[in-house]
């Protein structure tokens, strides 16, 4: 968003209030801050509400893929590094289905792709996008698979062909929505961009150059199609790493805006396809394209991309309750921790590396650690106590002991007090607990 | 037609280097290795490169607490450190070897100081590539040790770990007597990393003798934290902080403390494809956010990573 006084050079300067602000800069204030629409200015000239428009236009350009619940949006994003604010949109993976298939290869493709879904630190996990390759390249046959595979799963589409006329005979044969064409190139770009037109659907466009492809870009523009995918043609480590950051960092520096798309990546290989499907998830990548996804891939994928994507201002927080470890039962002790995940994550980690059971109870701190969760009030003998009562932690161990994070040992007497409970202060640092519980 | 700019950054730091490996009168002809020297963001060929990031194989002189999965390849060698070393150096291409004196561990073995320094030995004359050592993780005994370890390879250059804000006395004066670099580690904040290196600095360690560990939180146990400090790191330095200007390094066996990493589970698909890539993704990370030397334990993920590299440095 430009800011208020460069909008003010662009407004008539009449301070004439028909937009119910007192004067050109008032109103141009209001617009900075999206309170007020260009449109309330009678006497703005064509030309400065173009500019305006421009300059205010996301610097990469939001895009849909499907439809409802299971439509994927990318791009949109503004920041080079998580660090300054977040990443908005993450990274969706896609599977690749060919027209030659057999039908077990279909049926296992589609049964692996509604498989590959996890949940962890209570978000769910999944594969995004199923895609369709025109290998046979024959029209016809490319449409009644697509057909199929629509009408079996609910993902959004990726519609692979080279071919304008077997994108059109896909879009006759099964009722889509908006599905992703891929790609326009050289070769193709009028009919291809042609068709995304009429379609209305979303057109990949791809070349190696950077130069070329902000060419075809244009083009693609010029024949009426708003919304792009970028593919850049890489065919390794450094090149996505590379031309991703020249793409991302020219459109949110604003230093070049012919190529304000998300990026797709086509990856190539199994071991390296995996590698670039981990960079581009951590370098800018909106779609990664595999041709398969193994489980034993597809879980390291998901988790990295679920921690990149964090949101850097709001800690990852895990369900408040309690968790078995090591299989514990009435005689087990109970230790309890915050609900930050890190603080859960070492401490459940380190109760398992001492293989005895426990009972560990995870109090709600709004995802705060021990110490800021005190200070701030939001970990008290009460709010323990709580815990306790409703996760009925009291009825599973009858051992009548609290073991509590050594940070907090002057809660001791309080809690005592509070639960009836013998509670024993724990080690100051995560690490010392298995010497404790072997000790008790 | 169009002409996309490179949006080449103008930098005014860059990272030191550190050499590793070179010694005055070592009992064999040894690998010498230098890390840092970059002028731009990680991999950004058009930035500067720098040294090759390079990957340090886990060794353990203790076999008690070994995750399986990770170390099978190594079969029996896992019970002489000296033997574990050769087939990291000779069959999964370490650049260096790191060794883990856990038997000293009062806890557990309680091996003295003089016992884990000819363990050093041992492995020193089993391969030619630098050696990074490492206590048990006990502060006390690890300054004793560490400090043993340092006098009896006074002559071969070590990268002794390792130097924290409340125990970096011993090891840092052991260092500077031996001419042994150091690594200077610290708890996940830009802040911390720069403190202990101030401390080191003031007590008389050169920059050329620190290696920086702020802490690599494995895939799914905090990664991002780390992904985001190293960033940050990177930028100080080349914005020209000369605190943050030493070369970094990623422990990326942090990966093998989640769960997901060798737990057996069907739906998970198979446990040495998914440990693999658990900690090839935590090393990936660590590289792309700017680490110059990974400690690796699966020989497997290692060799994911030195293709990487290779790759990331357009084929070198």
């Amino acid at each position: 968003m430009p800011t208020a006084i460069e909008i003010f050079k662009h407004l008539p300067k009449k301070n004439c209030g028909k937009c119910n602000f007192p004067t050109c800069l008032a109103f141009a204030m209001q617009l900075a801050s999206s309170k007020a629409k260009l449109a309330d200015c009678p006497y703005v000239t064509e030309e400065a509400k173009a500019k305006l428009e421009a300059s205010s236009a996301p610097p990469i350009r939001l895009i849909t893929i499907g439809a409802g619940e299971t439509k994927v949006e990318i791009g949109d994003e503004t920041e080079l590094y998580r660090h300054d604010k977040k990443f908005f949109h993450a990274t969706r993976y896609a599977m690749t289905i060919s027209d030659q298939a057999s039908e077990k290869e279909v049926a296992a493709k589609l049964r692996r792709a509604s498989d590959l879904r996890f949940e962890r630190v209570g978000q769910v996990i999944a594969l995004d996008m199923l895609a369709v390759r025109n290998d046979s390249r024959d029209p016809t046959r490319f449409a009644e698979m697509v057909k199929r595979v629509s009408r079996e799963s609910a993902l959004p589409l990726i519609l692979m062909s080279q071919d304008p006329a077997a994108v059109r005979a896909a879009a006759s044969a099964a009722n889509l929505s908006r599905p992703l064409i891929y790609a326009a190139t050289l070769d193709n770009l009028e009919g291809m961009a042609a068709a995304a037109k009429e379609l209305k659907y979303p057109l990949a466009v791809r070349h190696s150059d950077l130069n070329e492809l902000a060419d075809l870009v244009e083009k693609v523009k010029a024949a009426g199609v708003e919304d792009i995918v970028l593919d850049l043609g890489v065919e390794d480590l450094q090149q996505t790493l590379e031309r991703n950051t020249i793409v991302r960092k020219n459109a949110v520096r604003k230093t070049f805006r012919g190529l304000g798309y998300p990026i797709l990546t086509n990856v190539i290989g199994k071991e390296r396809g995996m590698a670039m499907a981990l960079m581009s998830t951590m370098k800018y990548g909106g779609i990664v394209l595999m041709e398969d996804l193994d489980p034993a891939h597809a879980v390291p994928l998901f988790v990295l991309r679920q921690n990149i994507y964090t949101d850097p201002q709001v800690p990852i927080q895990v369900k408040a309750g309690l968790y078995p470890i090591n299989n514990p039962d009435k005689d087990s002790p109970i230790l309890f921790t915050v609900n930050f995940s890190l603080t859960y994550f070492t401490v459940a980690g380190d109760i398992e590396k001492s293989r005895m059971p426990a009972w560990l109870l995870v109090v709600d701190t709004e995802g705060l650690s021990v110490l800021t969760a005190f200070s701030a009030g939001k970990l008290t003998s009460e709010s323990v106590a709580e815990a306790l009562r409703s996760t009925e932690a009291m009825v599973k161990s009858e051992k009548g002991l609290l073991i509590i994070p050594g940070m907090l040992s002057r809660m001791s007497g309080k809690l005592q007090e509070a639960t009836g409970l013998k509670v024993v202060v724990g080690p100051k640092e995560s690490s010392g607990i298995p010497k404790l519980l072997k000790s008790l | 037609m169009v002409e996309v700019p490179v949006p080449k950054e103008k930098w005014s730091g860059k990272v030191g280097t550190v050499v590793l490996g070179a010694s005055t009168a070592d009992s064999k002809e040894r690998k010498v290795l230098s890390i840092g020297g970059e002028t731009g963001m990680p991999f950004l060929s058009y930035e500067g490169l720098g040294n090759r990031q390079l990957i340090a194989g886990e060794v353990v002189d203790d076999t008690s607490e070994l995750i399986e999965v990770a170390v099978r390849p190594f079969g029996d060698a896992v019970n002489d450190p000296a033997a574990w070393a050769r087939k990291w150096v000779e069959e999964f291409g370490a650049d260096l070897v790191c060794l883990r004196l856990r038997s000293t561990n009062p806890e557990g073995k309680d091996a003295s100081p003089e016992d884990a320094a000819q363990t050093v030995l041992k492995v020193l004359a089993a391969v030619d590539v630098p050696l990074i050592v490492y206590g048990c993780g006990h502060e006390e005994k690890d300054a004793r040790t560490m400090e043993a370890v340092s006098n009896a390879c006074a002559k071969v250059r070590l990268l002794l770990g390792q130097a924290e804000e409340n125990a970096y006395k011993t090891i840092s004066a052991a260092a500077m007597s031996n001419h042994h670099a150091l690594i200077a580690y610290s708890n996940l904040d830009i802040n911390l990393a720069k403190q202990i290196n101030i401390l080191l600095s003031d007590f008389g360690v050169k920059a050329e003798n620190i290696v920086m560990d702020p802490l690599m939180a494995g895939l799914g146990m905090g990664l991002e934290y780390s992904y985001s400090v190293n960033e940050r790191i990177r930028m100080a330095a080349l914005m020209g902080d000369r605190m943050l200007q030493v070369p970094m390094l990623c422990d990326v066996t942090s990966a093998w403390e989640a769960r997901e990493a060798s737990e057996e589970n069907a739906a998970w698909g198979d446990v040495v494809e998914r440990g693999k890539w658990w900690e090839a993704a935590t090393g990936l990370a660590a590289l792309v956010s700017g680490a110059d030397l990974l400690i690796v334990r699966s020989p497997l993920a290692a060799m994911v990573l030195q293709d990487a590299i290779s790759d990331l440095r357009g084929g070198k």
